[in-house]
């Protein structure tokens, strides 16, 4: 076998004469298991691996990646990054920032408590159809299915200055899903739908209670499709962390990408309603929003030490007691924004270069109970597990639907609507956060599939977050 | 990475998969490969330049109906490519071990070879890059460019032996006008024209001119609208996501339940069909069936047929007809155009919106195919058949049964061909073929 820091060192022996150069290899062996209608789904395996080399020469920037990673192919991808370098020297958006400080020697793999071969496929296997059979508690239950996926990643990066970073990890995405009908409509409940991610082995699925989730699952997709319609009206909004991440993500993560405000994204994921002049002053949200970018938190889905340029990575508050503090840029942004940023200079696989990401956004705990939470409520609906997520492309108009909502009347959570949505502006939404709840109430979630980036990338990102009560939130119902 | 040496080298680790195996194994190996040149703009300038050189192998190793699928990366030497499938085919025989018999896998065991290798028509590198330079001198010109050849390639242990190569490029620019106002163009094909590319660019920078004018905001109600082929493309975009899904419609999961169940059509005028023929995509599946040339989809505003794959036409007994698991949708998407001259939309729509894409589409309520988005980039306002104001940003919400049922006025006779830009993992070999609409009382709501 051939390991990721070996083929980093038959790069550096044929690596070409230039000013600068990085190689990243990654390699991800993944497998996935499921069960979907009661039938195992074919067994999938696969050892993905690569490198990535940039090279920076004359002022020019240029990368090549390349599966091919024989010495000869490694040369020709030098040969590649080299090019592409010199026919962008002198036409670049901004001057490459340049490489300071002491070389870095950072070398750890993640241990979970318990390694995901710990357990046979066969059990796991024969864990995971006994969870699907109790998905389906009645005949109305057309559709259900269960899954889990686990990655072992490994990432080895050197550079020319010196530099040795090699990080392992094992990520685990557990999956369940009920649809129940009665043939004129249907309704889905699921177990996080998207939004469950960690790093770890399989005590992840212990810890997030999966093997046990099933029949809550299958009832409440049954309880949905006896559920009247989410009403409509200007009220108070209880969200819980399954549909926080989300609104985190899309109106507070997306628009605080440094990138984004320089203008990168502008012709696919978009631009950013903030501007660099907002950052110190900016009131973001309540006096109850604290914001921060956090790559230390154990099993978050983009916890780290380097991110993907090299930069060592550290919390840092982004909003502040409500107050915009800093963007989500990387070295380079950061360089070209005269800002400070974060290290969240991040890529997909070994075949897409780095760009600014989100890796690990919190919302920091409150004070409040679940219990407060509902109880200083006197009309309102609490939504769970996000299914519909849409908002413009300055990050500011969105519009989200959850899966299930909870009447909450006078200070008491009633009866269960199904379509509930809500439409508002980040821009003032946040403003309206009246109370968070503590940190027992905290859930960190994320997502594997924020995409961005062109050529485009899927990456993985944790959000971990209290339920939130926001005030005067325009909510809506289905049909 | 040339087509016909990819071609052999796939071939020749198929003939060594089969030589690995024992007793009654087969196999099926399906092939990916492309090498890309990439750049991104900003600001009229060079943000990320490189090259993507990319080879994935899928073998699918079966026993009986006991059967499981490893990815590997190649490296294109052969002896470690050899290495690697061999170590590929041991790991899965640990597998099947523990793999239970499956009652829908089904493969196709009549071989069907096919070859296509298309001519390398592209730019240099280079030559592409100072195109799209010279095009955005003097203006704020951001976006992408991509170019090279993509391969698939399919064989399995009955002989079967399935080749394609396109070389194509895709560039996808944006000039910016200020904030959010842009005009947004696209060239893309698999034979390049420089004097095409700056022709297509000096007419996107002509339309800067109208979003220069003081844009105009509306407020929640029902507009009439013209929906461009770009934004119409976000529609169908949407309806793919399970619409046409044959796991879908028998599960009841699918957006277009009310068409399923309940026999709700759409207007006549509306026939939407997958054409493999006339795509980009390749003409075989992952279990090695060869794609019919077209199947229609919605027919004259009825639904008519599902995309099937394999297992799902196993799991519910009908044909297969071309469709991946893991992708029951159109990858040619093909529209029929109608009758309304693209001369005349602006007439056509009187006063209302000019909406030139569409954007972050999603459903607000799935049972219902009720769809809510952005408008994005150049969106127009237009009073008395003339454009008046760029349209600031605004959000609809209303359903396809409404839109493309009894609110549509018309489908242009004009359709774009519309080559997807995507690159998510690899680049997108898919496409739609569509008209324009004009649609009335489209519900707009923040």
């Amino acid at each position: 076998m051939t390991f990721p820091a070996d083929i980093t060192a038959r790069f550096s022996a044929v690596a070409p004469a230039c000013d600068f150069w990085s190689v990243r290899v990654m390699r991800s062996r993944a497998e996935s298991l499921g069960v979907t209608r009661g039938v195992a789904d074919p067994i999938g395996l696969s050892d993905d691996m690569g490198a990535m080399v940039t090279v920076h020469a004359g002022g020019g920037m240029g990368y090549a990646a390349t599966s091919d990673v024989t010495s000869a192919g490694l040369a020709r991808a030098g040969r590649d990054a080299l090019a592409w370098a010199q026919r962008s020297a002198g036409r670049m958006v901004a001057p490459l920032p340049v490489c300071t400080g002491a070389a870095v020697y950072h070398d750890h793999e993640d241990k979970p408590r318990t390694p995901w071969e710990a357990v046979t496929r066969k059990a796991k296997m024969e864990r995971l159809r006994d969870v699907a059979e109790r998905l389906k508690s009645n005949a109305r239950i057309a559709d259900w299915s269960t899954g889990v996926s686990f990655t072992d990643e490994e990432v080895v990066m050197v550079t020319s200055g010196g530099d040795f970073i090699r990080q392992r990890r094992g990520i685990v995405i557990p999956a369940l899903s009920a649809s129940a009908t009665d043939g004129r409509e249907t309704q889905t409940r699921t177990f996080g739908r998207g939004g469950v991610i960690r790093q770890g082995g399989l005590e992840v699925l212990d810890d997030l209670g999966f093997w046990t989730a099933g029949p809550r699952i299958g009832e409440e997709a049954l309880e949905l499709l006896a559920a009247p319609d989410c009403p409509s009206g200007t009220m108070d909004l209880l969200l819980a962390p399954d549909q926080m991440y989300i609104q985190i993500h899309e109106s507070i993560g997306h628009p605080l990408e440094l990138d984004r405000i320089l203008g990168d994204e502008r012709n696919y994921a978009g631009t950013s309603f903030v501007t660099l002049d907002m950052f110190g002053s900016y009131q973001y949200g309540s006096q109850l929003l604290n914001v921060t970018f956090d790559p230390g938190v154990t099993g978050e889905a983009a916890s780290y030490v380097f991110d993907d340029d090299g930069t060592r990575a550290e919390k840092q508050h982004l909003i502040r007691d409500g107050v915009l503090q800093r963007p989500l840029g990387g070295a380079f942004s950061q360089a070209r924004a005269n800002a400070p940023g974060v290290a969240n200079s991040r890529a997909c696989n070994w075949n897409r270069p780095a760009i600014d990401r989100m890796a690990n956004l919190n919302v920091e705990a409150g004070v409040s109970t679940f219990g407060d939470l509902i109880a200083q409520v006197e009309n309102g609906v609490l939504m769970e597990t996000n299914v519909s997520w849409s908002i413009d492309d300055s990050r500011n108009k969105f519009q989200f639907g959850c899966e299930r909502g909870r009447i909450i009347k006078n200070g008491t959570l009633g009866a269960v609507v199904k379509n509930p949505n809500y439409r508002g502006i980040s821009a003032t939404f946040w403003r309206n956060l009246k109370a968070l709840g503590n940190a027992a109430t905290v859930q960190v979630m994320g997502t594997p599939t924020c995409g961005k980036g062109e050529p485009n990338q899927a990456i993985r990102v944790g959000h971990a977050s209290p339920p939130g009560l926001f005030a005067a939130v325009q909510v809506f119902g289905g049909h | 990475l040339i087509g016909s040496i990819m071609q052999d080298q796939f071939f020749t680790l198929a003939d060594i998969i089969g030589a690995r195996l024992k007793g009654d194994e087969g196999f099926l190996a399906s092939f990916s490969g492309e090498a890309s040149q990439f750049v991104r703009y900003n600001r009229s300038a060079v943000r990320q330049a490189g090259a993507v050189e990319q080879r994935y192998l899928t073998v699918e190793l079966f026993s009986g109906r006991r059967h499981a699928a490893q990815v590997v990366t190649l490296t294109g030497e052969q002896a470690d490519d050899t290495e690697r499938v061999t170590s590929a085919v041991t790991a899965l025989r640990d597998v099947l071990a523990d793999a239970p018999e499956d009652p829908l896998f089904l493969i196709n065991t009549a071989p069907q070879s096919t070859s296509r290798v298309l001519p390398d028509r592209l730019a240099k590198p280079e030559d592409m890059v100072d195109a799209v330079l010279r095009a955005g001198a003097g203006h704020d010109l951001v976006g992408f460019s991509a170019a090279g050849p993509i391969h698939r390639g399919f064989a399995n242990s009955f002989g079967q032996r399935n080749w394609d190569t396109a070389h194509a490029f895709n560039i996808d620019l944006c000039f910016y006008l200020q904030a959010d106002k842009a005009v947004k163009m696209d060239h893309a094909g698999t034979v390049w024209d420089g004097a095409a590319f700056a022709a297509k660019a000096a007419t996107a920078k002509a339309q800067l001119a109208a979003l220069a004018r003081p844009s105009k905001t509306i407020g929640p109600g029902a507009y009439r609208v013209y929906l461009a082929p770009a934004a119409m493309e976000e529609v169908m975009g949407m309806l793919s996501w399970g619409g046409f899904s044959l796991a879908e419609h028998r599960t009841a999961t699918t957006p277009l339940l009310k068409m399923v169940e309940q026999g709700v059509v759409l207007n006549r005028a509306v026939t939407i069909m997958e054409n493999s023929r006339d795509g980009l995509a390749p003409g075989f599946q992952n279990e090695g069936f060869v794609k019919p040339d077209t199947v229609t989809l919605i027919g004259d505003g009825v639904y008519k047929d599902c995309m099937a794959s394999p297992r799902s036409a196993a799991e519910f007994g009908v044909p297969q007809n071309g469709a991946d698991e893991n992708y029951e949708a159109p990858l040619s998407l093909d529209m029929r155009a109608g009758t309304l001259p693209q001369a005349d939309v602006l007439k056509t729509i009187g006063t209302g919106i000019f909406i030139g894409n569409l954007w972050y589409l999603n459903y607000s309520d799935r049972n219902a195919c009720r769809l809510t988005g952005m408008t994005r980039f150049a969106t127009f306002w237009v009073e008395s058949g003339e454009i008046v104001a760029p349209l600031n940003v605004m959000r609809f919400d209303d359903t396809v049964y409404r839109m493309l049922g009894d609110n549509l006025v018309g489908l242009t006779a004009e359709r774009d061909l519309r080559l997807a830009t995507d690159t998510y993992e690899a680049r997108s070999t898919r496409s739609m073929h569509l008209p324009g609409a004009v649609i009335d009382d489209v519900r707009m709501t923040l």
